[in-house]
């Protein structure tokens, strides 16, 4: 059993409720916030190497102290809980589950950053977790955790849920604020960092759900405490959704000394591959990641165990190794078919493109339609050099990184499984009926051997 | 079934020329919200209620026809053109009327790969739909839509507020039923 800090308390009956989270321990962090300066909550922020959990790693504690204090201007902590990254829902079980961990982690968050008002925006589509978030915000405002001046400390605070309404690129924090403007989800170019220009030109510091839950048990621990969990630059836990051809999908708090063999196969996380079928292919951390083939799952290119943190996923570069991302693990059995798996989230990526830039909005949809042709025995030779370009094209060169998302999963798709493209574009007939299988990628448990 | 039909048809019309009628006005309750909502953001910021208003508006009407986008932008003192800008961009804002039960089938890789194809499928048959489509007494549209952070719970759909997930054909049939018996119920 590995450490668990977030999901700990999160089979108590009734944890959803304010008098049972408080009787369990909670919004002791904001007691001991209170009495501390907000720089000295930044500090151990700081210390615990916590980084966010939306994606991109960044580390947190960094990223409160960029926040510019010009006088006079409010400033406001707005919380990510967009969750539209294809394989991730673990916002969506935090806040579902856990409602009192966010708000309290984002009480000590808005205090340390001076955020009178805090929103969180959620997806639109999340439609019924609202109302259990503004439920928790009532009954902490009624127990004087919210609202003016709170527990006598002199800060006020309130906190507000904004909904999203079908748009992944409002996860971008800066077509986010757009959204929360009442505008077009259309990512601004950078800079001004939300931190110096967010929300209403104001100093804004956009955090993720995971993120800002994780700030309840650093105060709790101490940032030192806490950093000695997990290993490296991967301190503390992470929450994993998995999902795919498992035996048990689900949301998993791990502590990040885990290898990913022991996460795909033991029954405390996954519980293996149903029906006896073999592990092909994983993205581990949210569609935008580079795929990885079993054999280059499990090891790294130098023949090392690969492990669940943020070093061993990346290991090797996008020639050899992925990335942890949103911690949307995806895996893939035997009879899947990459070339149709990717298709789905080129169609994705088409789909959610806001249309500023042209390499995105255009090269999604010409990466959409090639794999389209492929995959339904359309396909030429050339279709696949075509792409690569193709993706190649995009990568760098648009407003948000909605453009690179788009590129790497097409990208690492040909780079690992290229026959297997060939074999459509040489099977026409064949591959409207049947998989290419498991071909050379060698059967995880053999490799692992 | 007949019956139901026809019954649906004639109730249709009649919320149609309702709607028309009123000519798209939030209740009492609706402008107390608003006003709530509003109140979140600094002053001279209420553009920033906009999505909330428009679900708000979605809520009462069922969609958004010109006339509902006109209204919301005078509640909110801003200029028609940028609702209509932020209505068309986002996906959940229903453009033209949509039956009175949408099912917003994920069809999205980790969706996919546990079946989400044959759902729809099945659901196509079922209600002699194609996707987009709207079945004709008003009851049912399907609409397939992309990752809707439930990929772990797969097949899924989005029905009204909630999701169903752990899809199967049994369940779909059960939901049709659900959704008949609950339109019969309340007329
Ligand atoms: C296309 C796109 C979608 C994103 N979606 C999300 C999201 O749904 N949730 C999230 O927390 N971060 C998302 N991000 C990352 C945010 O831009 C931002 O980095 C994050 O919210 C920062 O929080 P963190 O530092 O706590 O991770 C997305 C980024 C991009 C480019
Ligand atoms: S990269 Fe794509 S999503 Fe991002 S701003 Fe450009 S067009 Fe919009
Ligand atoms: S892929 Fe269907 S809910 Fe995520």
């Amino acid at each position: 059993m590995g450490v668990k800090l977030l999901l700990d308390k999160a089979h108590v009956e009734g944890i959803r409720y304010y008098d049972v989270y408080r009787r369990e321990g909670g919004y002791r962090s904001v007691e001991k916030a209170l009495k501390m300066s907000p720089a000295d909550i930044v500090e151990e922020v700081k210390k615990s190497g916590l980084r966010g959990r939306g994606g991109a790693g960044f580390p947190a504690g960094m990223k409160w102290s960029f926040i510019a204090k010009p006088e006079g201007v409010p400033r406001h902590l707005v919380c990510n809980a967009d969750e539209s990254e294809p394989g991730t829902f673990k916002d969506r079980y935090l806040m579902e589950f856990l409602p009192h961990l966010l708000i309290e982690g984002l009480i000590v968050a808005s205090f340390a950053l001076g955020s009178n008002a805090t929103y969180i925006y959620i997806r639109g589509e999340y439609a019924w977790i609202p109302d259990i978030l503004e439920q928790a915000i009532n009954e902490a405002k009624a127990n004087g955790w919210l609202g003016k001046n709170i527990q006598g400390s002199g800060f006020d605070c309130e906190i507000y849920v904004q909904r999203g309404a079908g748009a992944y690129i409002c996860g971008e924090e800066t077509a986010l604020i757009e959204s929360l403007e009442g505008k077009r989800g259309n990512p601004r170019i950078k800079p001004p960092f939300p931190a110096v220009k967010g929300v209403w030109d104001r100093p804004t510091v956009v955090n993720n759900v995971e993120t800002l839950a994780a700030v309840v048990p650093v105060i709790n621990m101490g940032g030192e405490e806490y950093s000695k969990i997990g290993v490296g630059k991967s301190t503390g836990t992470k929450l994993i959704s998995a999902c795919g051809n498992i035996n048990k999908p689900g949301v998993y708090e791990i502590d990040m000394t885990i290898s990913v063999e022991e996460f795909v196969y033991s029954d405390e996380y996954c519980g293996g591959i149903p029906n006896g079928k073999r592990l092909k292919a994983c993205i581990p951390g949210g569609s935008s990641v580079p795929i990885l083939p079993a054999n280059l799952l499990f090891k790294t290119a130098k023949g090392e165990q690969r492990m669940m943190n943020y070093e061993s996923l990346s290991d090797g570069g996008f020639a050899t190794g992925s990335m942890m991302g949103s911690g949307g693990f995806i895996v893939l059995d035997e009879d899947q078919c990459v070339v149709k798996h990717t298709l789905t989230l080129a169609r994705f990526y088409r789909h959610e493109s806001c249309g500023q830039c042209s390499p995105c909005r255009e090269g999604t949809g010409w990466m959409e339609k090639i794999l389209k042709n492929i995959e339904t025995g359309k396909g030429k030779m050339t279709d696949i050099d075509l792409l690569w370009d193709i993706q190649r094209k995009i990568e760098g060169n648009t407003i948000c990184p909605l453009g690179d998302a788009a590129a790497w999963p097409v990208a690492a798709a040909i780079r690992h499984f290229r026959d297997e493209f060939e074999w459509h574009v040489n099977n026409p007939e064949l591959c409207l009926t049947q998989n290419f299988g498991l071909a050379h990628y060698a059967d995880a448990r053999e490799v692992v051997a | 079934m007949e019956k139901t039909r026809l019954y649906w048809s004639f109730s249709n019309f009649q919320i149609f020329k309702f709607s028309n009628y009123t000519m798209s006005q939030f209740s009492e309750e609706r402008l107390a919200k608003v006003k709530e909502i509003i109140a979140r953001y600094p002053d001279g910021k209420q553009k920033s209620a906009l999505l909330p208003v428009l679900h708000l508006a979605q809520e009462q009407f069922g969609w958004l026809s010109s006339e509902t986008m006109d209204y919301v932008a005078g509640l909110l003192k801003i200029e028609p053109i940028e609702v209509y800008e932020v209505a068309t961009f986002y996906s959940m804002y229903n453009l033209k009327p949509v039956g009175k039960y949408m099912f917003e089938v994920c069809q999205t890789g980790p969706c996919m790969v546990r079946g989400s194809e044959d759902i729809i499928e099945y659901i196509k048959q079922k209600l002699g739909i194609k996707v987009g489509e709207t079945t004709p007494d008003g009851l049912f549209t399907l609409k397939t839509v992309e990752c809707l952070g439930a990929c772990g719970y797969a097949p899924m759909m989005q029905l009204g507020k909630h999701y169903r997930e752990h899809l199967t054909k049994e369940k779909v049939d059960a939901i049709i039923e659900e959704c008949r018996r609950n339109a019969a119920a309340n007329n």
